[in-house]
């Protein structure tokens, strides 16, 4: 076992070259395999059948584009809720009323790559209501309701080449950010010569505020900066909860092998926005409006159906434009990856990815350093703060690579180290490492149950690899990702359980389950749905032609459809089955698919209604079924669509119950 | 000896501890048949634990109790003739209001738990859900069914 590992730590420090050599000069010998003896490690973890966990957790699909839900300790797989990819497992995409979230200013987009899950706060502490996630590659943002664990609204941001700072939020969820990744020229489709790269292209910082009754997002304004990579973004909390940060990467404004050419500079920076005092300006009417082509997509009503609106400008910022400073840049060492604000709001931890240090800057003195204009130059305009300013420690000897830092509440950050494969835990105190533990294999984000609030709750930590390698039984070259679930309320951590998950688990949110499971819906209500294809009262049932349309007004219970026998559709109709599930019982799903359809299955919650479409291509008689196991005569629960020729003369009926 | 009492009183714990939760009833009023009241086996078993006084049919919640039955009811039951459940339109000249509203408010009680609730699971084969529907709604799907039995 040990042997195995340091063949594959080997294997990974002599892949990485020269690097990895210094990363083991550095930091020496990785650290032991620790874990707790066995039996209280299982003991932590045990949840008995009918019991629920403690903690909701939220993890990122990564490159699945959706959010997957977990239980905590135990590590139960609780559901995948579909977000940026189309779910044929649910007809999340598939159906009529879904596939307007999909729209974008590129046309509907079936998939996407989601990194950070952030859940709404208040006071700086998770509260439950939504929780929000970023579409890296066609940048976006969704809302994810957390009473029905459905995607309600995503929007897209314009201006932006890659949403990876994204999608936190402020202390009191007054805004939600996102920020280009790669910078592109801001204008609309401009065709210009990639090495013009300095004079066309720029940097765009989004602030979407969100309505606090419904969680509506709005993008307010953008920012315009220089064009370097903006890679990650946090909000500040109490004394700091004004601004937000952001790290930055290739300040050397390189446009080919990145690898080498924006790793030149020592430093680059972190960029401190007083939000507050932006979104002020743009009240006092400083913004510029900008032509920018970007959709929103959100449910209307209580649980219809999606719609899309295509918004055509926004308003940006530009810092030159304006006599006062409301952002600054802090040197910080060197491509530095996260950016995370400690529990208390003053001290601002920087991941140097390529540093050897963990540099943390103090809020406070950022503030000095701003009245005392203690500024190192200026880029475009911005003030460049000097670092000895700022900083106020260095966090010696924290392994090779380290990324991404969160809290304990009870003056201990533990950071993730990617290149040496570990989770460091440091003083806030005295910035010294006071333990290490492994990570297998690999790790990026890592997350502490409440860790990145005002109020932490030291009991767990999930690590967020990227390799699993020998950990599970292998099911071939591409494995799945896995998580680490490691205890943290002792003073030194403890390895509690291993477990793979979908796509690449990539940043994580936990949440205590008290502070959501209550307000989970069971059904909808028929009473409010507002569906305007719905049918409230199997009566109503019926199929209605407009040309080459077909509307099948159609209803289920256990175990039927109504109607279940349809003659006179046609080939060249579009037929939509509008379902409405009449049933009111808690988990009682139907579904529903037709053969040949070129379309996913559509499951209908209780009191829902969803629309699938169907283009028949060939005359015959078409059986469609229930696809949820529903009940005791769910084989029975089926039906017959009869399809005749274009030009054939067979009325349009409809029926159920009469043989 | 010593050993062994402590091994007894060990496993004793064990049974009283594991054996005390984990079986919750969805019923309002769990019980199995044999123990029912004489109450509860004329009017059902359920949240209506005593007579309800129903007066004089009222035509606007007979209104209410129609609209309801049709949004949530009507996909199961006909008024004449059996379909996935048995036909209602006398339902009222043989139960009691009591049982047909408890029938609609507890329904997996009553077949669980009820002999006749039982008879008619064996019957029909598809367990009745429950379909979110309050006390006072029910008394008007009950005022329905009184005025339709009365006047069709």
């Amino acid at each position: 076992m040990k042997t195995e590992k340091s063949r594959i730590l080997r294997g990974m420090f002599f892949g990485a070259g020269f690097v990895a050599l210094a990363a083991f000069l550095f930091t020496g010998c990785p650290s032991q395999d620790r874990m707790m003896d066995t039996r209280d490690a299982a003991q932590k973890v045990y949840v008995a059948p009918g019991d629920h966990d403690e903690y909701y957790a939220f993890l990122s699909g990564g490159y699945s584009g959706q959010l997957s839900v977990w239980g905590l300790p135990s590590g139960r797989f609780l559901k995948v809720v579909p977000v940026f990819s189309q779910d044929p497992e649910t007809g999340y995409g598939y159906s009529e009323e879904t596939k307007p979230l999909f729209q974008t200013s590129y046309g509907f987009i079936p998939w996407d790559d989601s990194h950070h899950p952030h859940i709404s706060q208040t006071d700086g502490d998770s509260d439950g209501r939504w929780i929000f996630i970023n579409a890296n590659n066609t940048p976006r943002i969704a809302r994810i309701d957390l009473d029905t664990f459905e995607t309600k609204e995503i929007i897209e941001l314009p201006n932006t080449g890659g949403n990876h700072a994204s999608s936190f939020v402020t202390s009191n969820t007054e805004y939600v950010i996102g920020a280009t990744r790669f910078s592109i020229p801001y204008e609309t489709d401009l065709d210009v010569a990639i090495d013009t790269y300095a004079d066309n292209f720029d940097g765009a910082l989004s602030f979407l505020s969100v309505d606090p009754d419904n969680g509506r997002m709005d993008l307010k304004f953008q920012i315009v900066v220089p064009p370097y990579h903006y890679d990650l973004g946090r909000a500040g909390k109490g004394p700091s909860a004004d601004w937000v940060f952001f790290t930055t990467y290739n300040t050397e404004l390189a446009h080919t092998m990145l690898e080498v050419n924006a790793s030149r500079n020592d430093k680059d920076y972190i960029a401190a926005v007083n939000w507050r005092r932006a979104a002020e300006l743009v009240e006092e009417g400083h913004g510029r409006t900008m032509s920018a082509e970007y959709y929103h997509n959100y449910y209307e009503g209580n649980q219809g159906y999606a719609v899309s609106n295509r918004k055509d400008e926004v308003t940006v910022l530009y810092p030159e434009d304006i006599d006062e400073n409301f952002m600054y840049f802090l040197p910080t060492p060197k491509s530095p990856h996260g950016v995370d604000i400690d529990p208390t709001g003053e001290y601002i931890v920087g991941g140097g990815k390529l540093a050897t240090v963990i540099p943390v800057h103090s809020f406070s003195r950022m503030l000095e350093a701003i009245d005392n204009e203690a500024f190192d130059g200026d880029s475009r305009g911005i003030p460049i703060l000097d670092y000895d300013a700022t900083i106020i420690g260095e966090v010696e000897d924290p392994g090779l690579g380290p990324l991404h830092t969160e809290f304990d509440g009870r003056g201990y950050a533990y950071t993730s180290v990617y290149i040496s494969s570990e989770i460091v835990k440091w003083s806030l105190d005295t910035f010294e490492v006071v333990d290490r533990i492994d990570a297998y294999y690999s790790i990026g984000h890592l997350m502490i149950t409440a860790g990145d609030n005002v109020n932490p709750e030291p009991r767990y930590m999930l690590g967020l690899t990227k390799t699993a390698k020998d950990r599970y039984l292998p099911t071939g070259p591409k494995q799945n990702h896995p998580a680490q679930l490691y205890d943290i309320s002792g003073d030194r951590m403890e390895l509690l359980l291993d477990f793979p998950t979908i796509g690449e688990p990539h940043y994580a949110q936990a949440i205590a389950a008290d502070q959501i499971k209550d307000q989970v819906k069971q059904i909808y209500e028929l009473e409010e749905n507002d569906h305007p294809n719905a049918i409230l009262g199997v009566a109503d049932n019926r199929v209605e032609r407009d040309g080459n349309n077909v509307h099948v007004y159609m209803a289920s219970v256990r175990s039927h459809f109504r109607p279940d026998n349809i003659e006179g559709i046609r080939v060249g109709d579009t037929v939509y089955f509008h379902l409405t599930n009449v049933e009111q019982e808690w988990d009682v799903v139907h579904g529903i698919a037709i053969k040949g359809a070129e379309n996913a299955e559509i499951l209908v919650a209780p009191g829902q209604t969803k629309t699938l479409k169907w283009e028949p291509q060939r005359t015959g008689i078409y059986p469609f079924y229930c696809t949820a196991f529903c009940s005791a005569l769910h084989q029975e629960m089926q039906g017959y669509v009869r399809v005749s020729a274009a030009d054939a003369d067979v009325p349009l009926t409809w029926r159920t119950g009469t043989n | 000896m010593q050993m062994k009492t402590i091994l007894t009183a060990l496993i004793a714990t064990l049974f009283l501890v594991s054996c005390g939760n984990g079986n919750h009833d969805v019923s309002d009023d769990p019980g199995d048949s044999d123990g029912l009241t004489d109450f509860q086996l004329e009017h059902g078993i359920g949240p209506v634990t005593e007579r309800v006084d129903l007066g004089e049919i009222d035509p606007a919640r007979v209104e209410e109790g129609r609209s309801i039955f049709r949004m949530k009811c009507e996909a199961c039951h006909n008024m004449e003739g059996r379909m996935v459940g048995p036909a209602l339109g006398d339902v009222m000249e043989s139960r009691s209001p009591e049982f047909v509203m408890n029938f609609i408010l507890n329904p997996s009680g009553m077949t669980r738990e009820h002999p006749e609730g039982q008879r008619l699971l064996q019957e029909y084969m598809t367990p009745m859900p429950f379909q979110n529907v309050t006390r006072e709604e029910a008394k008007a799907i009950v005022d329905y069914l009184r005025d339709y039995a009365e006047n069709q």
